[in-house]
């Protein structure tokens, strides 16, 4: 991590943080802290994306503004979080996305879907772009199958692989030892704290979703998107083996798994992505850092669109309107894959591996031997 | 818009602790509340906001405490940092009450958390809140909103007008503007008045420009000193605050825990001569910590400079602001602006009085100096491993104990023994009456929790009669 405004000022916080030390209680960042006596800059960069933005310590700080410690870690984490992927990101080249990153994500996402709509009218015959297509393999009347895999596919492991890269340059930065096979219980605690988003808890007791009252519904919404995203990705997995393996192309009747999945994670990311959104705009602005609000509200936007046009597909795959709408949908899909390493997508690998790293601490913390190799 | 032209059940003057436990209280009691806080809505909840816990009796482990602390335990805790300075009436009442105060706590939004870390072990005895005392502060704001408690801000209150033990009206001024408001009955929960350095200049002289305030600069005492002038009984040492010596850098007011220095007993500490002037070495927490405020206060400039080497750098709490670190004791004197030939032979003196033992930071250890004058008779080990470190020190006011004298039912006393009519107090303004020397660690808290019940109940009750 470079050494930035927004570092230093993580710094002379988490500086007064750690004489203080009121908020304990609240997530992982205060334990971890408490473990430091100095703040390098890589873990300034760890702790910032250990922090789940949850607001408690800002509104319970007795040295938040206008007190002239002028103590907003939300604020400020959030901050360096945004250096931080910009930072790590993979390639080095394209890390400048981060700059101004709600309107890249906008940008690519109009692109998305525009050149699903022109590409799909330029090439494919009228007659069967508008006409109803149905049975077997009617999708891939409008698009072909083949293309569908290698634009997808193609995206979707260069995804990964940036994914990867970026979080292999966190871990180095950091410097942790990579966990031990005799490390299996912090393994454990880190994954459990990733997928029950505990950090998003206040101890048990709620957030400050919106403001100085506790609240889950922040948590509750995150749950919906995030596993709503999970069930369409199973949908998507179950129908590519049914596709390819079963030889059973889609579409798929309404009470079939791919079409269950996909339905049930599509209103759970709709729910989601709205809840977020509306979350976003009635939250007190105080402890945000608004300057990163359009790259937040550009990701939900794409997510939400995603979802909603995954649903009209399936509600309208009967019609005429089917072959514009598998264009715009697929489209869009297109545009997540290709901004899932440059878009706020990233704070998930960041987040998870920030937890690993935490856990570990603790559990070598409590047991100085178990860190020796 | 509150409407100042009606009358209200119960007026609370203040907004920390002790004042929402009695409007929340009065409120539940059916009674219509009016709570008047002097300070903005950001720097709300008085010296609450700075709080950590609350020191409860307990006959069993509950969820946040563990073990059991009981009445005669906690009594004798509370006598021997009061030295006998208290009430056994009121003290043994309010330790008994503290049993129901997490109850209500929790009822009214308040959370704990277990004690994780931290300089004091305190898990049986003190319940600790989640996030602070803001998050209580603002556990017991929302909770009196919803119930329906009339809060206005940025608003002071200048006189409660006395007329034969009975509280007629109040003068308050409204974000500057000037109103008067008509309460069938008051409570006071507005603190001491250790935030108004004219008052404490009475007793301390010029000295007492040089004090930090730990706490919010909210705490003038106006209403105490208003009630005084008009015959209310007092209690507690006009002369005595709680001081401790904190880091010199700290801001003027509201530094709160931060600025704690905990380095002091492996430190040797001088003045403005370059000297020592007393043993460092003395005592363990919190005989210590509460020791040093005052030690310095009586210092020239009302400053004094711990200085450590290497060896104890890690052994104490990081404090907020850097150590001013240097490679000789020469420069460091120079840096901190005091005599280096003084400096030195000080420390040379202290080095060659050390003698050898087994040191230990925990406890009472065997390391202490022979030959020296003032001694260090524990953590005496030499200055001599670079870097050095120096923190300076000034005294920090927590409180003040000063306070109007209360009976059973939080009723405020007149000079001639006769409780007020309709006047309650709450919190710091009558903690005298049961802490008239000394600390205990969240027994403010258990004192403006239960008085603060007390009081809105009585006062709900007068208000209806």
């Amino acid at each position: 991590m470079q050494e930035t405004d927004a570092l230093r000022t993580a710094r002379r916080e988490m500086e007064i943080c750690n004489a203080c030390r009121y908020c304990e209680g609240f997530c992982a960042v205060f334990p971890a802290m408490a473990l430091r006596r100095d703040f390098a800059a890589a873990d300034l960069g760890h702790l910032a994306n250990l922090c789940h933005n949850c607001r408690g310590c800002y509104h319970a700080c007795q040295y938040a503004p206008p007190h002239e410690f002028g103590i907003n870690l939300p604020q400020s984490f959030a901050t360096l979080r945004a250096q931080s992927y910009e930072e790590y990101a993979w390639p080095r080249p394209l890390a400048g996305l981060f700059q101004r990153n709600g309107t890249v994500v906008a940008l690519v996402s109009a692109l998305g879907i525009a050149l699903a709509l022109i590409l799909t009218a330029a090439l494919q015959d009228p007659t069967v772009l508008y006409g109803a297509q149905q049975g077997p393999g009617a999708f891939y009347r409008v698009i072909p199958w083949w293309l569908m895999v290698l634009l997808a596919g193609g995206t979707f492991l260069f995804a990964l692989l940036a994914l990867a890269m970026g979080c292999r340059n966190y871990w180095r930065d950091c410097g942790t030892q990579l966990p031990a096979s005799a490390e299996l219980r912090p393994v454990m605690s880190a994954l459990h704290d990733v997928l029950t988003l505990k950090n998003l808890g206040g101890g048990g007791h709620g957030c400050n979703d919106r403001d100085e009252r506790f609240s889950t519904i922040r948590r509750r919404f995150h749950h919906a998107l995030f596993y709503g995203f999970l069930f369409c990705f199973a949908a998507t997995s179950v129908a590519t083996v049914y596709d390819h393996y079963l030889g059973h192309p889609a579409p798929y009747p309404f009470f079939s798994l791919p079409v269950m999945l996909g339905t049930i994670g599509g209103f759970g990311m709709v729910a989601g992505c709205a809840g977020l959104i509306w979350l976003k705009v009635v939250q007190d602005q105080a402890p945000t850092a608004r300057h990163l609000l359009g790259a937040d509200f550009a990701l939900l936007s794409l997510l939400l669109l995603t979802a909603a046009t995954g649903l009209m597909l399936l509600a309208l795959r009967d019609t005429a309107a089917m072959g514009v709408l598998l264009a715009v949908h697929l489209g869009i899909v297109l545009s997540l894959f290709l901004l899932l390493p440059y878009s706020k997508m990233v704070h998930g690998v960041y987040r998870s591996a920030a937890l690993l790293r935490a856990a570990l601490e603790r559990h070598r913390a409590a047991r100085p031997a178990a860190a020796s190799p | 818009m509150v409407d100042l032209t009606r009358v209200f059940d119960v007026l609370v003057v203040g907004g920390g602790n002790a004042a929402l436990c009695a409007a929340v209280t009065a409120r539940q009691a059916g009674a219509s509340v009016l709570l008047l806080e002097h300070a903005p809505r950001h720097f709300r909840g008085g010296n609450s906001r700075h709080t950590r816990n609350l020191r409860a009796m307990h006959t069993a482990p509950t969820s946040v405490l563990t073990e059991a602390y009981l009445e005669d335990e906690y009594w004798d805790d509370l006598l021997r940092v009061t030295g006998g300075q208290t009430d056994e009436g009121l003290a043994r009442m309010t330790i008994r009450a503290s049993q129901e105060a997490l109850p209500f706590m929790e009822a009214c939004g308040v959370r704990f958390q277990p004690s994780l870390t931290g300089t004091l072990s305190l898990s049986r005895t003190n319940a600790f809140f989640l996030g602070g005392g803001k998050a209580l502060v603002n556990a017991y704001y929302a909770t009196a909103e919803r119930l329906g408690v009339e809060v206005l801000y940025d608003t002071e209150v200048l006189s409660l007008k006395l007329d034969g033990g009975r509280v007629r009206e109040a003068e308050i001024t409204h974000k500057g503007f000037p109103e008067t408001v008509r309460a069938r009955c008051v409570v006071a929960s507005s603190g001491g008045f250790q935030g108004n350095i004219e008052w404490l200049k009475e007793y301390w002289g010029e000295a007492a420009e040089n004090f930090l305030i730990r706490g919010t600069p909210y705490a003038k005492g106006g209403v105490l000193k208003n009630l005084l002038a008009q015959g209310v009984a007092t209690v507690g040492d006009p002369t005595q605050c709680h001081a401790v010596a904190i880091d010199a850098r700290a801001p003027k007011f509201d530094g709160g825990i931060v600025t704690r220095l905990d380095c002091v007993p492996f430190s040797v500490v001088v003045d403005r001569s370059g000297r020592r002037f007393y043993d460092e070495g003395e005592d363990v927490w919190p005989k210590r910590y509460a020791i040093w405020g005052r030690l310095v206060a009586q210092r020239p400039g009302q400053i004094a400079w711990s200085i450590i080497d290497s060896k104890s750098e890690r052994l104490f709490m990081p404090s907020v602001f850097p150590a001013i670190r240097a490679d000789s004791i020469a420069e460091l004197a120079g840096k901190l602006g005091l005599d280096v030939a003084t400096v030195e032979q000080t420390i040379r003196d202290f080095n060659t009085a050390c003698r050898p033992g087994p040191f230990d930071g925990t406890k009472l250890d065997g390391c202490r100096t022979e030959g020296l004058d003032p001694p260090k008779t524990h953590w005496a080990r030499p200055i001599d491993t670079p870097p050095y470190s120096a923190y300076p020190l000034r005294p920090g006011i927590t409180f003040t104990y000063l306070g109007v004298r209360v009976d059973e039912n939080a009723r405020v006393l007149m000079e001639d023994g006769r409780p007020s009519e309709n006047l309650f107090a709450s919190g710091e303004i009558m903690a005298g009456n049961i802490l008239g020397k000394g600390y205990l660690a969240g027994f403010g808290m258990t004192i403006g929790t239960v008085f603060g019940r007390i009081a809105g109940r009585e006062a709900a009750r007068h208000a209806r009669n």
